[in-house]
């Protein structure tokens, strides 16, 4: 009875570990991406906006520790506070007060700082129409199997976000470089955070298919800073962007955590203004969405049994240098300043001016000209 | 024994199951020569501060320019290897910088560079659209180094005609295949020290170069980080060449930013890391410490003390060097790591350094204003060639009939002048000027300028900062204290071989003077706002009330009636009788 109660017991057990197994292995393919990328946003300038620094690099950070390689990474920043020469501790921008955690660290790139942080720069790295010279690290290389994380922060109001304190992005452009993007296929699916004041009112515009937003604030509200240090003398992290951080630190690869308990990050009570979220246009369920969807980059891994023939290997042709004796000529260094060959050397002239006098026998010849036709009379009046 | 025997058994083994056409054993064809070198150069200054500098040496033979493309790399690093073939490159010189050398206090740099960024390259002949392939080159430089270099254009563009002749090998120089640019500007943080160090061979986890570490880099008074790609001669006969790329890092210590007093100065202290091995893929990789001020020991001590003495010819003058070779174990000693300490007991006066310059503008008010440039020769009694490139920003427009040169107090014509004026928003001026710089004086060369005032969309988000004007360039021929080596192909240590060196009693050397920071007459930018709301409201007054005024009729009402009477008008009504 007993032995049989156990059996019971066990085959249960098996048959529910079994069915978590299968799962597992649905939910690891339910998302339907292939790739993951990242466009990490700070849009202020000056040292006294030091946080919406920290809140992109924290980002940053997280993303590359959960997978997300530099190069699927755009990272913006609008001016440097690392090495700038009000920072106590040149290279290094700190999310916690007594400098405990380093957000900039030691392997960072940056693809766009400085002035390059332009409202038109980034439409241009969202839709993909940057210029034919533009280096691989500054575009966003997605395809329609790319999972995307776009975050933005800095001073925002309803309706428009402030880059860099000159210019303004609205809620209506932004819809509509996702419209754009979405019939270009460049998404599978696109994951929005923005940390601003009224920042709930960027996301109202949205449109398109696959969305999902996240704002720290709602309209009418806004997003404060967490906590000053003393020693650097500037907030150093906003609260939203803070405890999303403390979140995203329990985050690991293979972690189960999905949208759900992303929403639940920053309560009104933390976070004195009430984040929101906008899911209507997203196709799956946000509870079937895992964290590492956006912020992570899982590979999918296919086993195969089939054996593949590797062909031989490429034979490079040995260059013979020896046998160009003919061009044998002795190279040598050039003089750094020649002295004498500055002084006899003319610069070139690149406009083309008439030869000397050309001018003085053009006018010769009009009052020649002038006065034969006329006769001498006019001469007085001339001189 | 047995090892051998295996070997031969696999051969065998293999030519039987497959038609291989090479063993397994032997090695392939044999692969272009390339070469890798690392040295550190310790030099305590006389102020009290400390100058390392770090140069990564990789040399190949192997030829870019040819039809057919290098497709292996070893040592070289293939971001720069394809940037040298598609642009047919013929010498590239990029440095970063934070800082700015502080001549009369720290002596000569061995490789001296301007604060910001700085872009020079010489293309090759065959090249027929040079400025449509220098933009390009910026645009994937600043890819590679994480550095806003793609806001070089033409406006901050130019082509010296006399300075900047190629510092690798070749015989033709004709400047139009030079571009020239500076980005004072540019800020040089990790972002761009990340990139740096993952060209090098090892990258930053062996050798030398794991003692860069950022938060010691940049805390410094000076930092500045280079990459030089040139060809150059592989043997003494110089028939054949090969490419060499450096990489160079230059930082100085500040004596009072760790918090000490003392002059003492040790590796853990400079940079939080000792080094444990040297890069196994490096020929070489030693340390030299500067002891030339006190070869008795008196001044200071090194230690590990160490019986290698070397020295060298460099700016001029024969330094004696303390070495470390990081390639012998004995080296490391027991401890199995390397921490040198440095410590010395007082200093006297330096040498004063032979040539300086200064640069600042003069003037009052937002309209005009005067460049000065001073040049300093500190030699009691010869004279020598300076060379000044001196490239301003269209918005400062040189009145060049003000340009005045003057020695002693007497005017010092310049044996060449060329000029190239500028053209509003395309290009900037261009002056140079051979000028001799007289024994024992100061040459001021002053042009006055007016500014410009620009279109209120040319503004940079924070206009109230400034704009920079790029540091001036002085290329002279120094004459050296002691006799220079002409021989540039004896085993030299980097430092002293960057130069090359034709004539035994000068050296060449490039002084940078600071970069200047003018003042634009700056609108204000929230006019257009206010400007728009007061007329808008002013005209919805105006107008509002006119057309209120104008199309409205008015009649007359009277006033409801009260109550009672409007119970007596309803009786009324049923009545039949008129209301009241």
């Amino acid at each position: 009875m007993k032995i049989l109660t156990l059996l019971s017991l066990l085959a249960t057990h098996l048959s529910a570990s079994s069915v978590n197994i299968e799962e597992n292995a649905g939910q690891f393919f339910s998302s339907g991406h292939t790739n993951n990328w990242a466009v990490l946003v700070c849009t202020s300038r000056f040292w006294f906006n030091y946080r919406h620094v920290a809140n992109t690099l924290s980002v940053y950070r997280s993303v590359k520790r959960l997978g997300i390689p530099d190069s699927h990474i755009v990272l913006m920043l609008a001016d440097d506070m690392a090495c700038n020469h009000r920072n106590p501790k040149p290279a290094t921008v700190f999310s916690h007060k007594n400098m405990e955690l380093n957000v900039y660290g030691d392997d960072v790139e940056v693809d766009y700082r400085g002035y390059e942080v332009t409202v038109e720069n980034f439409l241009r790295v969202l839709t993909g129409r940057l210029p034919p010279s533009t280096p691989r690290s500054k575009r966003l290389l997605s395809d329609d199997r790319s999972n995307i994380l776009i975050y933005l922060t800095g001073h925002g109001g309803n309706g428009f976000l402030k880059f860099q304190d000159s210019e303004e992005i609205s809620n209506v452009e932004l819809a509509d470089a996702f419209e754009q993007m979405w019939q270009k296929r460049r998404y599978n699916e696109l994951l929005f955070i923005i940390d601003t004041c009224q920042g709930a009112s960027m996301y109202e515009r949205f449109y398109s298919p696959n969305l999902m937003a996240l704002a720290s604030s709602q309209v009418g509200e806004d997003s404060l800073s967490h906590q000053p240090d003393l020693a650097i003398g500037v907030h150093l992290m906003d609260r939203y962007t803070f405890y999303l951080l403390e979140f995203l630190e329990d985050i690991h690869p293979s972690s189960k955590a999905n949208m759900n308990d992303l929403f639940k990050v920053c309560p009104k009570s933390q976070c004195v203004s009430t984040p929101g979220h906008r899911t209507d246009l997203f196709l799956r369920d946000p509870g079937s969405a895992l964290i590492t969807d956006f912020f992570g980059s899982v590979r999918k891994v296919e086993i195969t049994m089939e054996t593949i023939n590797l062909t031989e290997p490429i034979q490079q042709v040995e260059q013979n240098f020896v046998n160009e004796e003919r061009q044998k000529e002795t190279y040598s260094y050039v003089d750094q300043l020649p002295v004498s060959e500055i002084i006899h050397q003319k610069p070139k002239q690149k406009d083309w001016h008439p030869p000397d006098g050309f001018i003085l026998g053009l006018w010769t010849l009009i009052l020649l000209v002038f006065f034969k036709t006329y006769g001498m009379k006019h001469l007085k009046h001339i001189f | 024994m047995r090892w051998e025997e295996t070997v031969v058994e696999e051969a065998t083994a293999d030519k039987e199951d497959t038609s291989a056409p090479e063993t397994v054993v032997q090695s392939s064809v044999p692969q272009p020569k390339d070469d890798f070198q690392e040295e550190l150069v310790i030099r305590p200054l006389h102020s009290g501060d400390i100058y390392a500098s770090f140069q990564f040496r990789t040399l190949w033979e192997t030829d870019f320019m040819r039809g057919n493309k290098v497709s292996h790399y070893r040592l070289f690093p293939k971001s720069l290897g394809q940037v040298i073939s598609k642009f047919s490159v013929r010498e590239l010189h990029i440095s970063f910088t934070q800082g700015y050398w502080r001549t009369m206090q720290w002596g000569q740099p061995f490789l001296p560079s301007p604060p910001g960024a700085e872009l020079w390259v010489w293309f090759q002949d065959s090249v027929t659209d040079v400025d449509g392939t220098w933009k390009e080159l910026t645009n994937v430089l600043s890819g590679i180094f994480c550095a806003s270099l793609n806001f070089i254009d033409s406006t901050n563009t130019v082509q010296p005609s006399a300075s900047f002749k190629p510092l690798g090998i070749g015989n033709v120089t004709d400047h139009r295949f030079l571009r020239y640019a500076t980005l004072p500007r540019e800020i040089v943080c990790t972002e761009n020290l990340t990139p740096w160090k993952k060209l090098l061979p090892c990258g930053s986890k062996a050798g030398l170069a794991v003692l860069l570490k950022s938060e010691k880099l940049f805390h410094s008074s000076f930092h500045s980080q280079a990459v030089h790609i040139r060809p150059v001669c592989q043997d003494w006969q110089c028939k054949t060449t090969s490419w060499e790329l450096r990489q160079t890092l230059n930082v100085v210590f500040d004596l009072h930013t760790p918090g000490q007093g003392k002059l003492e100065w040790s590796l853990f202290k400079m940079f939080s890391r000792t080094l444990t091995e040297a890069c196994p893929l490096a020929s070489s990789s030693k340390i030299y410490i500067d002891i030339t001020d006190d070869p008795q020991g008196e001044q200071f001590e090194v230690s590990p003390a160490t019986h290698l003495l070397s020295q060298a010819m460099v700016l001029g003058d024969r330094r004696t060097f303390s070495v470390y070779d990081l390639t012998q174990q004995i080296t490391f000693g027991t401890v199995r790591s390397l921490n040198l300490l440095i410590r010395w007991k007082s200093s006297e006066d330096m040498l004063r350094p032979l040539l300086h310059a200064e640069r600042y503008v003069a003037g009052y008010g937002l309209q005009t204003g005067e460049i000065h440039t001073l040049m300093y020769n500190n030699h009691p009694y010869r004279s020598f060639p300076v060379l000044l490139l001196d490239s301003v920003p269209w918005y400062l427009r040189l009145y060049i009939h003000t340009l005045t040169v003057t020695s002693k107090g007497k005017d010092n014509k310049p044996s060449y002048i060329h000029y190239q004026p500028s053209k509003d928003r395309v290009r900037p001026h261009l002056l140079e000027m051979l000028v001799q710089l007289p024994p024992n004086s100061v040459t001021e060369v002053t042009v006055q300028f007016e500014r410009a005032l620009l279109k209120w969309t040319e503004y940079t988000p924070d206009p109230n900062h400034g704009f920079y004007v790029g540091s001036s360039v002085i290329s002279s021929l120094v004459p050296s204290i002691v006799a220079m080596d002409t021989n540039s192909t004896r085993e030299q240590p980097l430092f002293s071989s960057f130069f090359p060196c034709k004539e035994e009693s000068s050296y060449f050397m490039r002084v940078y003077t600071e970069p200047l920071l003018v003042n634009l007459p700056t609108p204000d930018f929230s006019m257009p706002y206010n400007v728009i709301c007061l007329t808008c409201t002013v005209v919805a007054v105006g107008y509002g009330s006119l057309y209120n005024l104008l199309t409205r009729s008015f009649q007359i009402e009277e006033p409801s009636p009260g109550l009672a009477k409007r119970i007596a008008n309803i009786i009324r009504k049923m009545r039949g009788v008129p209301p009241l």
